[in-house]
């Protein structure tokens, strides 16, 4: 099968089982949402009937619970397609315009964070591996280490105790200060790069460790290969060796690094933006948590998949183009 | 050859790879770290009483005196006893989650990879997709729904999609040891697929095997840590993300005084967290080693 159709039919693919799981969970989770809303309903409006609330529990979580299952199930999967996820109870608005509002800033933040770690890591991994050895890569290669181990929402915390409360250097939370217009002007623009900055740097400095050191690695294995060898005895210029034959393929296996840290990045939007108070999608999809409200929490849920699954696609069609021999499909081994 | 001595011949074959391990800083360091936090969930917990709200005044400064090393929290908690007593709680997630994410990955790694064809093209699927959810976000819908408890269930709640990255791991792995003679020999031979698998396969993938425990371990550690920071699961006993959400509650982020009810759960779990790093480093030095000595044509064990 061709590998562009591969990877089309698996994002689709992860995307049915996305809205089957908040489908489950809506429906099937005992105690769960549907007959939370039920119930609360009831309690709100006493004097309705049964049909009048089902109806009301469909315009939140868009489930009539007095359907079979799987008409539930279909009309279910129309709804969110067309984009419609419900209403949000805590808000009153319906839940794709409060995420409509949130998604850009979530992008913004995490993308720029997550390509901005990419390029830390390959960098810094091809120095280190040129420099295999020597006191730099020690040192380095310690503090990517340190830094690994720490997990992002604790690098949140430091950051803000340092720059925040004693350097006073940056706004603690928001996305832009109240008293600046926003528009597209310098002040405006420095500001919200200001706020963007800590819940960045969270990410990126607990997140280069990994990579570097897998950038590293692979730099020194392709380094010792002999067709690196016989590229210099033919006499080809050190750039072009450099990029073309030791870069290409020690990234190859970071890249695939690199795609399975979309999904944790762009998940961790969660408690990021809690702790910084940033209003993006994972700020939204807490709230939901923590106030019951559960079109806001799976809606917020599906965005965040849907984010996934997208970044992911990107990552994977231009992994063929990097690597030729993904696309070709490779050779196939025997099986038993 | 008797059991005895097979028992023997394997016993042996394990210490030298102990020995090997042993002979790696990172691998010592890292082992210090787990058995201490080990000791401190089993008799750690046996010498220190309990935290109780009359250890102390509220917010004793740490360091000040013999009692309350480290402090007390805004309730008059004595830290240092609360992050001890944290500790069985979080030993008892990491190993409920790391038996089954190592456990679920290794079946489906080890199957897929030897078996091949169109089996291995479903779990392998089946695993990509799992890895394209959003962990964290589906973590908490389903723990904010369930709400469990039991340090087990928890511990296999958040390492819901970690199996997917050690079954792919592992394959590749697998696609490399399936195509030596002896393994090709036994399959002549008509032994069975699951004998194959476990004797002639398993065992040469345990130190990658164990370098996945300790990473899924790690998982455990900060993405329980984050549910209980968010809050997300209902709190029965002291927790180090519990701790970490009360400070930061309390303003211990904002007030420099009061930075230390912070400082020192966030300190425990980095320190934990770089153990187990290094733990896993030095016993990928053995999985190496072994794949250098088979390439160099050296002894193979």
């Amino acid at each position: 099968m061709n590998y562009y159709v591969k990877r089309l039919g698996r994002s689709l693919l992860t995307l049915v089982l996305v809205i089957t799981i908040t489908f489950g969970l809506t429906r099937l989770m005992p105690g769960g949402p549907v007959e939370y809303m039920r119930a609360q309903l009831r309690a709100q409006n006493p004097n309705l009937s049964t049909e009048e609330i089902n109806q009301m529990v469909q315009a939140y979580v868009g489930v009539k619970p007095d359907e079979p299952l799987p008409m539930q199930y279909l009309n279910y999967l129309v709804q969110v397609l067309q984009g419609d996820l419900g209403r949000s109870t805590f808000y009153d608005q319906p839940v794709a315009s409060i995420y409509a509002n949130a998604i850009p800033w979530t992008l913004f933040v995490l993308g720029t964070a997550l390509i901005v770690t990419f390029v830390i890591s390959v960098t810094l991994g091809a120095l280190l591996a040129y420099k295999e050895g020597s006191r730099v890569d020690t040192v380095v290669s310690s503090i990517s280490v340190i830094m690994n181990s720490v997990p992002y929402y604790i690098a949140a915390i430091v950051l803000i105790a340092v720059f925040v409360t004693w350097l006073g250097w940056f706004p603690l939370s928001g996305r832009s200060s109240i008293d600046i217009a926003p528009g597209f002007n310098i002040p405006f623009i420095l500001d919200v790069t200001k706020h963007a900055v800590l819940p960045m740097l969270s990410v990126i400095l607990t997140g280069f460790g990994a990579q570097t050191l897998g950038m590293r690695g692979n730099s020194v294995r392709v380094l010792g290969e002999d067709y690196i060898r016989v590229a210099q005895l033919r006499m080809l210029p050190t750039h072009r060796i450099a990029m073309r034959y030791v870069a290409r393929n020690a990234i190859l296996p970071i890249y695939t690094g690199f795609i399975i840290q979309i999904a944790f990045i762009l998940g961790g939007s969660v408690i990021l933006e809690e702790i910084f108070r940033y209003p993006g999608v994972g700020f939204y999809f807490f709230n939901g948590i923590s106030s019951r409200d559960y079109p806001l929490m799976m809606g917020g849920f599906l965005l965040i998949s849907v984010a996934v699954v997208l970044a992911v696609l990107i990552a994977d069609l231009t992994y063929g183009i990097l690597d030729p021999r993904a696309s070709s499909g490779g050779g196939d081994s025997e099986a038993y | 050859m008797t059991r005895t001595d097979r028992l023997e011949d394997y016993l042996a074959q394990r210490y030298e790879t102990f020995l090997l391990a042993w002979s790696d800083w990172r691998f010592k360091l890292g082992l210090l770290v787990v058995v201490t936090f080990v000791l401190m969930g089993t008799a750690g917990v046996m010498l220190v009483p309990k935290p109780a709200y009359s250890d102390g005044g509220k917010w004793d400064a740490p360091f000040a005196g013999t009692e309350n090393l480290f402090g007390t929290n805004q309730f008059g908690q004595d830290i240092l006893a609360m992050l001890i007593h944290a500790t069985p709680a979080m030993l008892l997630m990491i190993i409920g989650g790391a038996v089954f994410a190592t456990g679920i990955g290794a079946l489906v790694g080890i199957v897929s990879g030897y078996k091949g064809g169109r089996l291995d093209e479903v779990l392998m699927t089946i695993s990509d997709t799992a890895m394209m959810l959003p962990g964290l976000p589906l973590i908490i819908v389903i723990g904010a729904i369930w709400e469990p408890t039991n340090p087990f269930i928890v511990g296999i709640l958040v390492s819901i999609n970690a199996w997917a990255g050690t079954a792919r791991g592992l394959r590749s792995q697998v696609l490399t040891i399936r195509e030596e003679s002896y393994v090709e020999a036994s399959r002549v031979m008509g032994v069975s697929t699951p004998s194959i698998l476990r004797k002639d396969i398993t065992p040469q993938l345990l130190p990658l095997i164990l370098v996945n425990f300790v990473m899924s371990g790690r998982g455990v550690i900060f993405n329980s840590v984050a549910l209980y920071f968010l809050g997300v699961l209902p709190v029965q006993n002291v927790n180090w993300g519990v701790m970490l959400q009360q400070a930061y509650e309390a303003g211990a982020v904002t007030s420099p005084t009061l930075f230390y009810t912070i400082l020192f759960p966030l300190l425990t779990i980095v320190i934990l967290s770089w153990g187990m790093i290094m733990l896993s480093q030095g016993l990928d030095r053995v999985v190496n080693v072994r794949v250098r000595a088979r390439h160099e044509g050296g002894p193979q064990e």
